[in-house]
């Protein structure tokens, strides 16, 4: 394991809380674009069966 | 333009609250400040500039969103838009009008406080001066934030969000002006630099606000 | 062919999906070794021992916080001038991301700012500015979600990024003429003088470059989602004229 010397828990802390928000901040923005994309293509439909 | 300028003051004398609600609020802020940080006249005099300021822009952002939204349910912004004067007008007036119903009087206001504040000597000037400068910018910038929020519901809190920010330069070269200028040192280079944003506020916010007006008004 | 083809929101909508997994893929080959290579591999500095390795998150997070506020200061200009609902929604789309950088940069100086300087916060004109630059976002992105109509919204936040931007350059000036600072200047510039060492510098370009695939991602798949949005409320304005 590596060697942090007395600034570890400086290190890892703010490396955790970057990956942490940079993972949410993903998965946020993932999961969006697949709700949208299932909405539109349910509202398509309705509106081509409208036609 | 002076017509309406006229009328514009005309109502806020009428309906008081938007004219006395600003100097009253201000006046309670420096109240309730020596509570917070304790009666000892050295600390209160070197705080007094800054607090004040602070106090004079949270008065004034509490009229704000009066500036366009009355005439704005009312449908006589609609007309005022069809009227023969340029947008960028009417918006130069209705700033003009709350500069004159809430700057005016915070600035005449400010060195009185400063006294509960044991302001020393030269400060009442300074700040009188600095208020006297620094509030038109605050109207203006107030009621381009005003132009913005005009059409929603609950715009007041969103457009405290919106107009603080703006506030930022404006607060801080006026209250450093103030703090200079108190303490005796040469305050010209934070009061030129203020009057600068006064300025372009002035010259340029109204063609900003008076876009925003016509997409609300659309 | 011109480059305003692609304000198209159709072709826009087909380049992207085409573009889009290689964003992403050369994103996973940057950003994740240079992230281990940053966090790994390299030696102690002098000054700051172990601590040099906050920089690999650090620097590129505070630099993509301030590109994307001037992206979408470009953004919001094109929609002004030329109407092109791809460069609104991507502005709007970018300001999730921006914001996040921005906590990101603000966190990790601040938690590096403890060991260094002995203080989480002071009032610096780099950090106040950062700061400022958060509440700029914060107002942009609350009147994007107070207003109901999409075009109204559009017009209304770009002026305000407009008018924004030139308030938030002026607040760099006032805050430095206030507040001279502890922060050390800018550790990548091209003057190779004040240059940090290779050993540092080669994966911080790394992180850097991942960082910005890594918003290109981002940003794609968020204006994607803002196109359908506009799609969907287009297609439900119609269904209910219809129904009317």
């Amino acid at each position: 394991m590596l060697e942090l010397g007395k600034y570890a828990d400086a290190i890892l802390s703010s490396w955790a809380i970057t990956l942490g928000l940079l993972i949410a901040l993903i998965l946020v923005t993932w999961r969006r674009s697949v709700q949208v994309k299932q909405q539109l293509d349910a509202a398509e439909e309705r509106a081509k069966r409208n036609d | 333009m002076i017509a309406l300028l006229v009328r514009d003051l005309r109502l806020a004398m009428r309906a008081g609250g938007g004219f006395g609600l600003g100097l009253a609020f201000f006046l309670i802020v420096s109240t309730l400040v020596p509570f917070g940080v304790g009666p000892e006249a050295a600390i209160l005099s070197r705080i007094a500039p800054g607090i004040l300021w602070v106090g004079a822009l949270l008065a004034c952002l509490l009229s704000l969103d009066r500036i366009f939204q009355l005439d704005f349910e009312d449908g006589s912004l609609d007309l005022l838009a069809t009227a023969p004067i340029p947008m960028e007008g009417i918006v130069g007036v209705k700033a003009l009008a709350h500069w004159l119903v809430t700057g005016l009087p915070l600035t005449l206001a400010a060195p009185v406080l400063g006294t509960l504040m044991n302001l020393e000597s030269p400060g009442h000037f300074w700040i009188f001066i600095t208020l006297l400068i620094g509030t038109p910018a605050l109207s203006m910038i107030g009621a381009f934030g005003a132009a913005l929020t005009v059409g929603l519901k609950r715009g007041g809190l969103l457009l405290s969000l919106l107009v603080l920010p703006l506030y930022i330069p404006t607060l801080i070269f006026g209250a450093e002006a103030a703090t200079r200028g108190t303490a005796g040192l040469s305050a010209s280079t934070p009061l030129l630099m203020m009057a600068g944003i006064t300025a372009g506020s002035i010259a340029l916010l109204p063609f900003a606000a008076a876009a925003a007006l016509r997409v609300n008004l659309r | 062919m011109s480059l305003w083809e692609f304000a198209n929101p159709v072709k826009f909508m087909a380049l992207s999906g085409k573009v889009l997994p290689w964003v992403i893929g050369l994103c996973a080959i940057t950003l994740i070794p240079g992230m281990i290579w940053g966090f790994f591999f390299t030696p102690e500095a002098t000054n700051f021992g172990n601590s040099v390795k906050i920089i690999y998150i650090h620097v590129p997070s505070a630099m993509m916080a301030i590109n994307i506020w001037v992206m979408m200061l470009v953004t919001s200009l094109i929609w002004i001038v030329r109407r092109h609902h791809v460069s609104v929604r991507a502005a709007k789309a970018a300001a999730l991301i921006g914001v996040t950088m921005t906590v990101i940069a603000l966190i990790t100086g601040a938690i590096w700012g403890q060991p260094m300087w002995g203080t989480y916060w002071a009032w610096d004109p780099r950090l106040t500015s950062f700061l400022i630059l958060f509440l700029f976002y914060l107002g942009y992105m609350a009147l994007w979600a107070a207003i109901d109509n999409p075009d109204t919204a559009a017009d209304l936040t770009s002026v305000l990024c407009i008018v924004g931007s030139v308030f938030a350059v002026l607040s760099r000036y006032a805050v430095n003429f206030w507040n001279q600072g502890l922060h050390q200047g800018a550790s990548l510039s091209l003057d190779k003088e004040e240059h940090v060492s290779n050993v540092y510098f080669q994966p911080l370009l790394l992180c850097i470059a991942g960082f910005i695939l890594l918003f290109l991602a981002l940003v794609l798949i968020r204006t994607r989602t803002e196109l359908r949005l506009v799609r969907l409320h287009r297609l439900d304005v119609r269904e209910r004229m219809k129904d009317a």
